[in-house]
């Protein structure tokens, strides 16, 4: 039995934001892999819950008529992966939905809470940085907008007030027109496992020239992050093997890992650039586009 | 913190008045007496209490009772029809995929699961490995389970029903 002293079940996102309001106390479970498990370790934050799981104003997953690719909060990672408008659209967000635990666990965990819970690593995270998400987000004033980037504060904690829902993410045609991506997560086992680093990666190429890069990481600073300089280095350059060291050698200034009982600091600064390599390489050669 | 929940278990609806704060687990176990299911780590990551819901496998340890309320629920115990085992059991049992039969029922429902959502497609064996990846074994180093797996995939393996 979980120690819960007070569980809700929201029969709307509008509902499931009133109970919130009306209990200061209260958190969100959705998928609840990360909640039910606190919960199961005692940790009192969490005893007193608001469901929204399985509500389906969270579960689009369409594109409009302006083409913006909308992912609801609620969609499970399976149902990321089963999406034929995300792996057309977005393969590094696809690619990284397949790494996330196990089948049970991508099954249940949904995407809206693997951006909450605000760790830094979270496998949506970075391709959805990479692809300049932005978060709709309804409270009791109604909706508002924030883009991804702003919506990490510090590990574990993100703007979104106790009394808001995240409700879907949003990414333009611009962001994802023309973009090819890749995705790889570092981690001690091949499953099952939190990431060491991951690392996410979407380019616009034309014929040799690369001609937009964003670069983006998990576990590679307290949360996760895009990486400017490297960024700015590989803007405009021609598409060459001296380009990926100029991208590492900038990355440099961009990350800022720690050490923890996973792996060193030193270790995650040499996956970090190993990777950045190798995504970019892929995500270039998925474009079309070769290495000289 | 009662509530009454109507779902259905290995093809019979059943009313069951729950605590809400029973994971599915629990009431499958302590309510229906469905024992085959184990809990294992409580924490999501052995699948020793793996079930099928509306055809996708959870941990039934980390999923609320209450989410059941109009689905439907397979477990081991639904697998044999008139004590014929199916298709997946029979495999184990060949292969001699089981040892000390802990995780057993969870595994099982693992490869149920993933033999009905992929017969009649190219399987390779990496992807086998990677839908069996969230149940943990300690006895049998799995590759009578991965065997398991690939056979009940082969043509001519007829769906159980």
């Amino acid at each position: 039995m979980f120690p819960l002293q007070r569980y809700e079940k929201a029969d709307s996102v509008q509902d499931a934001i009133r109970l919130l309001s009306d209990n200061p106390e209260a958190k969100v479970i959705s998928g609840g892999t990360d909640v039910l498990i606190r919960l199961r370790d005692g940790k009192k934050a969490y005893n007193q819950l608001v469901d929204i799981h399985d509500l389906d104003e969270l579960k689009i997953c369409d594109i409009t008529a302006d083409g913006t690719i909308r992912i609801g909060a609620g969609i499970s990672f399976s149902e990321v992966i089963a999406s034929d408008i995300i792996e057309k659209h977005l393969p590094h967000l696809h690619k990284a939905a397949e790494t996330v635990g196990g089948p049970q666990i991508r099954n249940i965990a949904t995407i809206g809470g693997n951006i909450c819970n605000g760790v830094t690593s979270a496998d949506s995270a970075s391709p959805l940085l990479a692809s300049n998400a932005r978060l709709i987000i309804q409270g009791p004033a109604g909706k508002r907008e924030v883009a991804l980037s702003e919506f990490y504060l510090g590990p574990g904690k993100v703007a979104l007030d106790q009394n808001e829902i995240l409700i879907a993410f949003t990414i333009s045609k611009q962001d994802y027109s023309g973009y090819s991506g890749d995705y790889f997560k570092y981690a001690m086992r091949e499953a099952m496992d939190i990431a060491t680093i991951g690392c996410a990666a979407a380019c616009l190429i034309d014929g040799n020239q690369l001609v937009d890069l964003r670069l983006a990481f998990g576990v590679a600073a307290p949360t996760p992050i895009r990486c400017k300089q490297a960024e700015e280095a590989a803007c405009g350059e021609i598409i060459n093997e001296a380009l990926l060291t100029k991208i590492g050698d900038a990355l440099a200034e961009d990350v800022n890992p720690r050490t923890s009982w996973r792996a060193s600091r030193e270790f995650r600064l040499h996956i970090i650039r190993e990777l950045a390599e190798r995504v970019i390489k892929n995500a270039i050669e998925n474009a079309g586009g070769t290495l000289t | 913190m009662n509530q009454n929940i109507t779902l259905t278990v290995n093809g019979r609806e059943k009313t069951l008045n729950i605590d809400v704060r029973s994971s599915l687990l629990e009431v499958l176990r302590d309510q229906l007496g469905l024992t085959s299911i184990k809990q294992g780590c409580g924490v999501g990551e052995c699948g020793a209490c793996t079930v099928i819901i509306d055809d996708d496998i959870i941990d039934s340890c980390i999923y609320l009772a209450v989410w059941a309320d109009g689905k439907s629920v397979r477990t081991l115990e639904g697998e044999s029809k008139n004590a014929v085992l199916s298709t997946v059991q029979k495999g184990y049992v060949d292969e001699g995929a089981v040892q000390c039969g802990f995780c057993t029922p969870g595994l099982i429902m693992t490869t149920t699961s993933f033999v009905e959502k992929n017969r009649g497609k190219e399987i390779s064996h990496e992807e086998i490995r990677k839908a069996h990846a969230g149940n943990t074994c300690r006895c049998t180093g799995y590759q009578t389970i991965l065997t398991v797996a690939g056979k009940c995939l082969e043509p001519g393996k007829e769906p159980d029903e």
